[in-house]
């Protein structure tokens, strides 16, 4: 089955950018990687670009509508995300609570929904 | 056959399904030399069919299928350990609390949807609701039916045992039926708990839990007397206590307790092994039992065990002493819906002379619509403290 795990957390949770406790923590993402990719478990992951560079689309009676960013208000932001093909949800669920996130915010996990022919 | 199917509602359509085609061959063909490995290995076939027709399962899935199918041909091998597997699944922390046990009492425990609504105090479709979504989560998230690893086990522990007790009481004090005790569902929580216990024998808590379903059920047979009223502890025909069943539970808790780390399924053992120690009643320690409920209080600190630590009190230290602590609850809006409550308060209004509020307290009692052997109980107290105006029989 696969499965996303996807990474929130407050802007200011987890250490600062800069210090020695930060490039420990991008140690231990890059040790939780590996631990995936080990177990040959893991289909892509990527962290992503802060969501002041997003941009929201929406299409309005056939028309496009763009906006800047997300939703202000929402506190906890999605900081990355894992694709994961294990054989069930506590291996998942076991490779997520590797992930420094778990600690600093929250990882959801999330099955994808398998698609059959109509 | 859940564990086979991924999938808990396939599952139970193959097996009722193979338990109408035993209905329908079995008078014709004579019985099966294996019956259960028959009806299993039916529900089996009939559930490869469906997941091989079902084109959009993954081909991995498929494989896992075909290896299941292919092993225990009678289908009667382990099935101690699936069926703690499904307890489990039914009981994984991916679950919310709520749905795992209303899951456990129907899915491991085959109990009614309406059973589990009455046990959980909850309105029917609610407890409905929880089981397909429970099943829905289970079969859509991936959450396979097995034995956790040992590291993963005490924390999954705790709504396993939740569930088994709430089976037992359901057991041992029935709703919805005349019987005092229903067998068939302590037999099916003692069958749980002696299967947990094996799997887990250091857990101390799980040894508490067989224990105190050993100590209590041992009673079951003196609980009713001749017309089917429940007879309270006190007054209990002791002579018809299962002793083998009281060794067995003192054995289990003292094993339990000395591992020092006490919980609240322990200490509840603890104090029905201060009952099953008292040859009559009038021996029983009731200090050490009002202590036991105080202890109790700090893992659980419900209305219900105090209203337990108030009646021994109330026989350590006198029914004025245990009357003080039931008033204060009875004030509280909670307890005031519990016949309980009220049945005790009138036996203490009752010893301390006052029999008018006593005969009050257990028609509050009555109002609460108690089961049928509490009220005939309740009925018998009031008559024999001779009340003028003994209640009629609601209609």
């Amino acid at each position: 089955m696969k499965y996303l795990a996807l990474l929130y957390g407050e802007p200011d949770a987890g250490p600062a950018l800069g210090t020695p406790e930060f490039m420990q923590m991008l140690g231990e993402f890059e040790s939780a990687t590996a631990a995936m990719a080990d177990a040959g478990i893991l289909v892509d992951s990527s962290p992503l670009q802060p969501p002041q560079t997003a941009t929201t689309v929406r299409v309005r009676d056939g028309e496009m509508q763009l906006s800047d960013g997300p939703f202000a208000e929402i506190k906890e932001q999605l900081g990355g995300y894992y694709i994961l093909d294990c054989e069930d949800l506590d291996t998942a669920l076991r490779y997520a609570a590797m992930i420094p996130s778990a600690r600093y915010g929250s990882v959801e996990v999330r099955p994808l929904m398998v698609m059959g022919p109509h | 056959m859940a564990q086979l199917a991924g999938d808990l509602s396939l599952a139970e359509d193959c097996a009722q399904e193979a338990c109408a085609a035993a209905v329908k061959q079995w008078p014709r063909d004579g019985l099966p030399a294996n019956p259960g490995g028959w009806v299993v290995g039916v529900a089996r076939r009939r559930a490869l069919d469906h997941l091989r027709r079902e084109s959009t399962r993954a081909g991995k899935e498929r494989e896992a299928v075909r290896g299941w199918a292919a092993a225990e041909p009678d289908g009667s091998a382990a099935a101690g350990d699936d069926q703690l597997a499904l307890l489990f699944a039914c009981c994984h922390p991916a679950l919310d609390p709520a749905s795992r046990v209303t899951l456990t009492l129907r899915m491991v425990c085959g109990l009614p949807t309406a059973s589990i609504a009455r046990l959980l105090l909850l309105p029917e479709p609610t407890v409905a609701q929880r089981i397909v979504r429970a099943k829905r989560k289970i079969r859509d998230a991936g959450i396979r039916l097995r034995v956790p690893d040992p590291p993963e086990r005490p924390a999954r522990l705790t709504p396993v045992l939740r569930a088994i007790y709430l089976t037992f009481t359901e057991g041992h004090s029935p709703h919805g039926t005349a019987a005092v005790v229903r067998d068939d569902l302590c037999d099916e929580a003692l069958r749980l708990a002696m299967r947990l216990h094996r799997l887990l024998p250091d857990e101390a808590e799980v040894t508490g839990l067989l224990a105190l379903i050993l100590l209590t059920s041992a009673r079951s047979a003196a609980r009713a007397d001749q017309d089917g009223a429940l007879v309270l502890l006190t007054d209990q025909d002791r002579s018809r206590w299962d002793r083998g069943r009281l060794d067995e539970g003192r054995s289990l808790v003292e094993t339990a307790l000395a591992q020092h780390r006490p919980g609240p399924y322990q200490l509840q053992a603890a104090i029905a092994a201060c009952h099953a120690d008292a040859a009559t009643a009038a021996d029983t320690d009731w200090r050490q039992i009002a202590a036991l409920y105080s202890e109790l209080l700090r893992f659980d600190p419900s209305p219900v065990i105090e209203a337990n630590r108030a009646i021994a009190v109330a026989y350590a230290e006198g029914p004025m002493a245990g009357l003080a602590i039931l008033d204060t609850l009875a004030a509280s809006s909670r307890l005031a819906r519990w016949p309980q409550l009220h049945i005790a308060r009138g036996a203490l209004l009752a010893q301390c002379g006052r029999h008018e509020d006593a005969v009050a307290a257990y028609r509050g009692a009555l109002a609460l619509e108690p089961a049928d052997a509490v009220r005939r109980h309740i009925t018998g107290q009031i008559a024999a403290l001779g009340a003028a105006q003994a209640p009629t029989e609601e209609t």
